[in-house]
C-alpha cells in the first residue's frame, strides 16, 4: 500500500510573529521556518505503518516555491521514501492544493493519504476534506488513532463532544490531530541518507491544475492588544476585584 | 439571493454555535434559510423556525443521519447549495469537517473561522494562532463560510414561524465510513464554548486526581472546565476540554487559568475572554501579561482557599 503525505513549510510554532508595518502580511525575514507540526505527525504515522509492514512506500509532497524542498528533505529524513515538489510561485490556498494533490493521486494511486488537520500559519483546516471531496473518498478528520485492518482502517476522531470512532474502506483520506503520535527526531545518519533519496520537481502547469488563489488578502493587522498585567496580592483581593471592579461573580 | 445556514444540533436542540451563526447571518441582509439534517430533526427544525430572521427551514430526515457523515451530508446538500449566494455553518468540528468538502465540490474557496463580517464580500479571520487578523475577500460565485461562534452573540428566539419544506436525503454513491461509536465525556457542567465562566487547568496540576480542586471551583461558580494541551496530553482530562489554536475557542465573561503558562497556542483560544484571571507560581509566566488579574502562588494552596471563600452562585 502506497501512502501519500503532504507537507507544508511554516513559521516555527515557537516564533511570536510580527505583522509587517505596511499591513500586507507577516514579517518573514529572518524567521525560523519548520515543517508544520501536524504534517510532522502525518509523516510519523506513515513511517509507523511502514515499520509495521502495513505500508509499502511513503511519498511526500509539497507545493510552493523552492524552499519547500527543505521540508521535503526533513520528511525524507524522518522516513519518507521519495519526494515530489510541485513548483509554483503562486500563493497556495486549500482548494488549489487539494486539486494538485488529486492530480498526483491519479498518477501515483496511493491507498491512503495522510494530511495534517491544519497548517499553523493560515489555520485553514480545509485541505484534507477538500481532497477527499474531490476524490469522493471517505474522510477521517482530526484523528488521534489509526488502525489498518486489511482493506479497511479504523480511526478515532477528536470532535467537540468527545471521541468518534469510524471504520472506512481504503482508499481514504485522513487528517492528523496532535495526539495521534509523538514524532521522532531525525537522526544525523538519516539526514545524510535523505540527501540521496529521490526528490522529483514538477511544475504546477504540467499537472494542468489551476492554482490561482481564490481568496485575496486585503490587509493583515495585529489583534487589539489586551491590557493585562495587574497583580493582586492574595485571594481576598482577587475576590474583591472580581466582585466589585470587574463585577463578573 | 438567500443565504443557507447549515444547522448543527443534537437531534433535539440547535447548538449554541448555531445560534451564534444565526446572528452572523444577519450581516448579509439576505433572507435566511436554515437546513436541519437528522434522524429526528423535527424539534430542532421547529426551533429554527422561531427565529425572526429565518424565512424558511429545510428539513432532511433519514435514519442514516443519526450519526451524520460529511460524505452523505455533502451529496445531500450539493444541489440545494447551488441555489444560494452564501452558505454558513459554525466553525465547530461539525462545520470544519463538512464545509471544506462541500466547498470543494462547488469549486469555491471556504472562508473559515470568520470573526467579523465587514460586508457581504469582506471578512476578518484570525491567522497564526490569532497573532494576526487577516481581512479577506473572495470573488467566487458562492461564498462558503464558517463562523467562529465566540465572535457573535447567540440569536434570541422570536415567535415567528417560518414554513418548513422537506428535502430528500441523498446517499453518497461512493464508499462510506461506518459509524462505530461515540465516547462522550459526560458532564453536568455548562458546555465549554458557550459557558459564561470557564476555569482551566494546565500541567501545573500534576495529576488527574488533582483536577478535583478545579472541579470544586467549577461547581462553586457554575463554570465549565477547560484545559491546556499539556493537561490533555497527560491524560488529566478528555480531549474535548482543550482550549487553544487547535482546540476550542472560548470567550466567556470570566476565564480563570490555573497552572497554565500561557503559550501562544493556548492564548489563541481564550484571549477574547472578557476578564482573565491567572494563577501561577511563576511570576514570569507569559499568561500574566494578558491577565486582568494575576495571582502568583501555589495552586494547591490558592484553589482550596478561593473555592471556600466564593459564595455559591449556581
Ligand atoms: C501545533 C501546536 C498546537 C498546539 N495547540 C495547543 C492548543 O490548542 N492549546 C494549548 O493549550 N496548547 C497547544 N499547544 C501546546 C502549547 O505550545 C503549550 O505546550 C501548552 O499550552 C502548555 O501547557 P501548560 O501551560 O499547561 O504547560 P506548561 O507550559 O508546562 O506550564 C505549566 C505552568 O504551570 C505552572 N505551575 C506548575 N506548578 C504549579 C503550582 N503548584 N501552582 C501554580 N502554578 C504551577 C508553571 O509555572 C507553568 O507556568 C500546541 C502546540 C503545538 C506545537
Amino acid at each position: 500500500m502506497k501512502v501519500l503525505v503532504a507537507v507544508k513549510r511554516v513559521v516555527d510554532y515557537n516564533v511570536k510573529v510580527r505583522v509587517r508595518a505596511d499591513e500586507t502580511g507577516i514579517d518573514l525575514s529572518g524567521v525560523k521556518m519548520s515543517l508544520n507540526p501536524f504534517d510532522e505527525i502525518a509523516v510519523e504515522e506513515a513511517v509507523r505503518l511502514k515499520e509495521k509492514g502495513l505500508a509499502s512506500e511513503i511519498i511526500v509532497v509539497s507545493i510552493g516555491d523552492a524552499s519547500c524542498q527543505e521540508s521535503l528533505r526533513t520528511a525524507l529524513a524522518l522516513g519518507a521514501d521519495r519526494a515530489i515538489h510541485v513548483e509554483t510561485s503562486l500563493e497556495t490556498q486549500p482548494l488549489g492544493v487539494a486539486k494538485t494533490l488529486k492530480a498526483l493521486v491519479e498518477k501515483e494511486s496511493p491507498r491512503l493519504i495522510i494530511l495534517g488537520k491544519q497548517a499553523i500559519d493560515d489555520d485553514f483546516n480545509q485541505t484534507g476534506q477538500m481532497l477527499a471531496g474531490l476524490l469522493r473518498w471517505p474522510q477521517g478528520t482530526f484523528i488521534s488513532h489509526l488502525i489498518r485492518n486489511g482493506e479497511e482502517i479504523e480511526v478515532t476522531r477528536e470532535v467537540d463532544g468527545g471521541l468518534e470512532t469510524l471504520k472506512m474502506p481504503l482508499p481514504a483520506v485522513v487528517t492528523t490531530d496532535l495526539r495521534l503520535n509523538e514524532p521522532r527526531y531525525a537522526t544525523l545518519p538519516n539526514i545524510m541518507k535523505a540527501k540521496q533519496k529521490s526528490l522529483e520537481v514538477i511544475s504546477a502547469e504540467t499537472l494542468g491544475v489551476d492554482l490561482t488563489p481564490r481568496l485575496k488578502t486585503l490587509k493583515v493587522v495585529e489583534p487589539p492588544p489586551r491590557k493585562g498585567g495587574l497583580m493582586v496580592a492574595n485571594v481576598d483581593e482577587l475576590l474583591d476585584k472580581l466582585q466589585h471592579e470587574a463585577k463578573v461573580i | 439571493m438567500p443565504l443557507l445556514l447549515i444547522a448543527e444540533h443534537d437531534q433535539s436542540n440547535l447548538t449554541a454555535s448555531t445560534l451564534a451563526t444565526l446572528t452572523a447571518a444577519k450581516a448579509f441582509s439576505a433572507p435566511v434559510h436554515v437546513v436541519v439534517m437528522g434522524s429526528s430533526p423535527e424539534k430542532a427544525a421547529e426551533e429554527a423556525a422561531f427565529f425572526k430572521s429565518v424565512e424558511k427551514v429545510w428539513m432532511i430526515k433519514d435514519p442514516r443521519l443519526a450519526h451524520p457523515l460529511a460524505e452523505d451530508m455533502t451529496e445531500t446538500l450539493l444541489d440545494l447549495a447551488k441555489g444560494y449566494d452564501f452558505i454558513l455553518a459554525p466553525s465547530t468540528t461539525f462545520g470544519k469537517n463538512l464545509l471544506p468538502r462541500l466547498a470543494a465540490l462547488l469549486d469555491v474557496a471556504l472562508i473559515s473561522d470568520v470573526i467579523q463580517i465587514q460586508d457581504k464580500n469582506t471578512f476578518v479571520r484570525p491567522i497564526y494562532a490569532g497573532n494576526a487578523l487577516a481581512t479577506v475577500t473572495s470573488n467566487d460565485p458562492i461564498k462558503v463560510i464558517t463562523i467562529r461562534p465566540t465572535a457573535f452573540e447567540k440569536a434570541q428566539k422570536g415567535n415567528s414561524s417560518a414554513p418548513f419544506e422537506a428535502c430528500p436525503f441523498k446517499e453518497s454513491s461512493s464508499p462510506l465510513p461506518i459509524f462505530v461509536r461515540m465516547e462522550t465525556s459526560s458532564s453536568e457542567r455548562p458546555e465549554l464554548t458557550s459557558a459564561s465562566i470557564v476555569v482551566s487547568g494546565g500541567r501545573g496540576f500534576q495529576s488527574k486526581e488533582n483536577f478535583a480542586l478545579l472541579e470544586a471551583l467549577a461547581d462553586k461558580l457554575g463554570a465549565a472546565i477547560g484545559a491546556s494541551r499539556a493537561a490533555v496530553d497527560a491524560g488529566f482530562v478528555p480531549n474535548d476540554y482543550q482550549v487553544g489554536q487547535t482546540g476550542k475557542a472560548v470567550a466567556p465573561t470570566l476565564y480563570i487559568a490555573v497552572g497554565i503558562s500561557g503559550a501562544i497556542q493556548h492564548l489563541a483560544g481564550m484571549k477574547d475572554s472578557k476578564i482573565i484571571v491567572a494563577i501561577n507560581k511563576d511570576p514570569e509566566a507569559p499568561i500574566f501579561q494578558i491577565a486582568d488579574y494575576g495571582l502568583v502562588g501555589d495552586l494547591f494552596k490558592i484553589l482550596p482557599e478561593l473555592t471556600a471563600k466564593i459564595k455559591k452562585t449556581a
